[in-house]
């Protein structure tokens, strides 16, 4: 059913289709809207069949969903930022573990300084713990990928982590189409899980493993990713098949065809991009966008494949790896390797900055006249940056760095006024 | 029950105060007096000799599984029992059981609990357990939660006084005075500082949760009474009970059961139940100890009875003080009065 609706509350509605038994979560910006939707479903006895756990952290989170996913309970949880690195250690025992827990990430930069806007630094932390990453690029993706999503996790006993940008799609209010509850039983069967805690049958989970087996398992949680490669573009087609829309799967191109430059981005930046794209277009530059739909497992062949025509790469990022760059950039060049396409690094929207067409533009247009370029911070601050690096190289006492750094964006907003 | 867990065991324990004696009434016998009890943990898991975590564990949940007839998880925090039972591709447990982190047990547990009610199965009961590491420290957040949300899970805490898995570390339980690698009694150090310790027992009453006790290796009538009761109840319940660790306390093997009676006997481990928040019985000393009876062979607190140590003697009366306020607050004393 077609809605105008806020990004949160459709994926709850998608989620609750989904028959979750156990929802456990924290409260934390850009989150909490999900999981309140779904706490006054499970409330007002919309969502019948299930247990909405309040816990005092975000390391009890999974951990309460660790114990019920163990023990055969579709289970389903939600974060972001913060929230993600203080239930650190639970997200890779959750994969170690192999529970098909399903999680959404209200992407959020990480303090300090603390900061409640999007960007990728989360996800981006977390990007080796084994789960499964997929990013949305518009509500509508959000709601079918969490369909998908389930169906997923527990088809190869893995957790996921769906992905969508804070503020931008959780807040966000846009016509959703949200699937009825018949269509998403028949494409999504009850949970049966591969390994249950069950008196009737005891196993013991999660024993003491030494150097003669730790390696396999890590193996093999790395061939399940490799199976994921092939799984995600085929659940995406039968997701196809039953509600009639393209979503989700590996990558999406965007008019790359016989495109010169290709910009690669994930998540909801691929729409701005899509209209950049077509007002170069227009104007005879030959460009095209691709969204990575899934960052892991990272589909570096099906990349490989659609940057093969293009001259030049240009990754937009919203994270960074803090004294090497691009975390999304050195994976392209890893899928690019042995071929002498330049790739190039941007770094944008940091913290919620917006990422706005005129600034992208003279950016696309820089790389041409200047090839040499390589990672570029969009509207980085430059004056800013370059005076605060000059007074903390002469004096040692300093202060916090985002104080001096917003007294000077005042400063300079006062005599622009 | 069912049958993985049912096996024909071998008794171990002879004399009066055990409880494998086959002299007493079937009605008062204990679990581990049947042959046919089951088997939580097998023979084959590395403790060391004498270990008293072993011990408590395998007693607690065998009678924990035969309150619930077999329908049992156990989840269990990462410490010596986790690593002793489970060393990959072996188990010595003989019950559904898991291992998460260090420090969340008790919400694993509460995850575990939420997911039998959900699927109807509320016959199957849920133990969660970890060492006092575990549970005083780094998972008391988790548990705290627990016992707020009233789960219905039994919590036990195997307390050996110290992190033993890591090598003997101070703890939030590690009583004062006691040395251990990360207090050492070095020159005229006392090693652990003195304090009063975590007391997770009364916190754990402070949250009003139905059932709270400690028990003790030493008295294993008790400690299978405790752990039945507890079954009986749902919701949130805690156990505490003392395991001597001959490793970390520096203790012959064969003084383990002897040195767990006694600390009940001299009033620095208070046997004792509560419920709601109340304290409803406590287990009176007959023939109280002085502290050092205890003290004494455990090399944790040799330093403390050297002559040239100049707070040696303060150290020995603090803890002596300690026990006696442990036995006012608990009325511990009154078998003895009475007896007057
Ligand atoms: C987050 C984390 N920090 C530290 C450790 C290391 N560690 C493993 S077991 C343990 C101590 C366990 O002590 P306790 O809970 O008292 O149990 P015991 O071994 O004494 O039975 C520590 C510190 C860990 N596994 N995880
Ligand atoms: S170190 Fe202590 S607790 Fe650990 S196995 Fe040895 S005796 Fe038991």
């Amino acid at each position: 059913m077609l809605k105008q609706i806020e990004g949160s509350h459709a994926m709850a509605e998608a989620i609750a289709l989904c028959r979750p038994e156990v929802i456990c979560a924290y409260p934390i910006t850009p989150q909490t809207h999900i999981v309140e939707g779904l706490s006054e479903m499970v409330r007002d006895g919309h969502l019948r069949g299930c247990e909405f756990i309040n816990v005092e952290s975000e390391f009890a989170a999974l951990s309460v969903a660790i114990g019920s996913s163990a023990a055969g309970a579709r289970t389903y949880t939600a974060t972001a930022s913060q929230g993600l690195l203080f239930m650190m250690e639970a997200v890779y025992n959750a994969s170690g573990l192999g529970l098909p827990i399903v999680m959404t990430l209200g992407n959020r930069a990480i303090g300090a300084p603390i900061n409640i806007w999007n960007d990728h630094s989360d996800a981006m932390s977390v990007r080796d713990a084994g789960w499964i990453m997929l990013f949305a690029e518009t509500n509508q993706e959000a709601v079918d990928l969490h369909i998908q999503a389930f169906k997923l996790a527990e088809e190869l006993s893995c957790p996921v982590m769906v992905n969508v940008d804070g503020f931008i799609l959780t807040h966000a209010v846009e016509r959703v189409d949200i699937p009825d509850q018949a269509q998403v039983d028949a494409f999504l069967p009850p949970f049966d899980p591969v390994q249950v805690l069950d008196p009737a049958n005891p196993v013991s989970m999660g024993a003491m493993v030494g150097p003669d087996a730790f390696m396999e398992v890590r193996y093999l949680s790395h061939h399940k990713q490799m199976q994921a490669l092939d799984r995600i573009p085929e659940i995406a087609a039968a997701f196809k098949e039953r509600f009639g829309r393209d979503s989700g799967g590996l990558i999406r191109c965007y008019r790359c065809d016989d495109a010169d430059t290709i910009v690669v981005a994930m998540g909801s930046v691929v729409g701005t991009l899509k209209d950049m794209v077509d007002d170069r277009r227009d104007a005879g530059d030959r460009i095209g966008v691709i969204s990575i739909g899934a960052f892991r497992p990272f589909p570096l062949d099906e990349v490989r494949h659609a940057l093969m025509g293009a001259r030049r790469v240009v990754v937009l990022e919203k994270a960074l790896a803090v004294g090497m760059g691009g975390i999304l950039a050195s994976h392209i060049r890893m899928a690019l390797r042995g071929h002498p396409t330049k790739v190039y690094t941007l770094i944008a929207g940091l913290g919620g900055r917006p990422i706005l067409k005129p600034s992208l533009n003279a950016f696309m247009d820089r790389v041409e006249a200047e090839p040499h370029y390589d990672v570029h911070f969009l509207d980085l601050r430059e004056d800013i940056v370059e005076a605060e690096i000059a007074r903390m190289a002469a004096e040692r006492r300093s202060g916090p760095i985002a104080e001096n750094v917003l007294r000077r964006v005042a400063a300079t907003a006062q005599t622009t006024l | 029950m069912n049958q993985m867990t049912n096996q024909t065991v071998k008794f171990y324990q002879t004399g009066t105060l055990t409880v494998g004696n086959r002299l007493l009434d079937p009605g008062q016998r204990t679990v581990q007096a049947s042959e046919e009890r089951a088997n939580a943990i097998t023979c084959g898991h590395r403790a060391c000799q004498g270990c008293g975590e072993a011990l408590g564990a395998r007693y607690a949940i065998d009678a924990a599984l035969k309150a619930a007839e077999g329908n049992l998880i156990c989840v269990n925090a990462t410490g010596c029992l986790e690593v002793f039972t489970t060393p990959y591709p072996e188990t010595s447990w003989q019950v559904a059981w898991m291992h998460s982190l260090f420090g969340n047990a008790a919400a694993v547990a509460a995850g575990v609990a939420a997911a039998q009610r959900v699927k109807g199965r509320d016959h199957v009961r849920v133990v969660a357990q970890g060492g006092d590491g575990g549970t005083t420290d780094i998972g008391f957040g988790c548990l705290s939660g627990m016992f707020e949300r009233n789960d219905d899970v039994l919590y036990i805490c195997y307390d050996n006084e110290a992190y033993m898995n890591t090598g003997v570390q101070r703890s939030s339980a590690t009583p004062g005075g006691a040395r251990t690698a990360t207090t050492p009694a070095v020159g005229d150090a006392p090693g652990n500082v003195f304090g009063t310790g975590k007391n997770v027992p009364l916190i754990a009453m402070a949250h009003n949760i139905p059932y709270v006790a400690t028990a003790s290796v030493a008295d294993l009538h008790d400690l299978e009474a405790k752990v039945t009761r507890a079954m009986g109840i749902r919701g949130a319940r805690y156990i505490h009970i003392m395991v001597p660790c001959p490793l970390g306390w520096g203790s012959a093997s064969h003084d383990t059961i002897r040195l767990a009676r006694l600390a009940i006997e001299s009033g620095l481990f208070p046997l004792f139940e509560a419920e709601h928040g109340m304290v409803t019985a406590s287990r009176p000393i007959r023939r109280k100890v002085p502290v050092t009876d205890y003290l004494k062979p455990q090399k944790r607190f040799a330093h403390l009875f050297k002559p040239d140590n100049p707070h040696g003697a303060a150290a020995l009366a603090r803890l002596q003080a300690q026990a006696d306020e442990n036995c006012r607050r608990f009325n511990l004393l009154r078998a003895a009065e009475e007896g007057k």
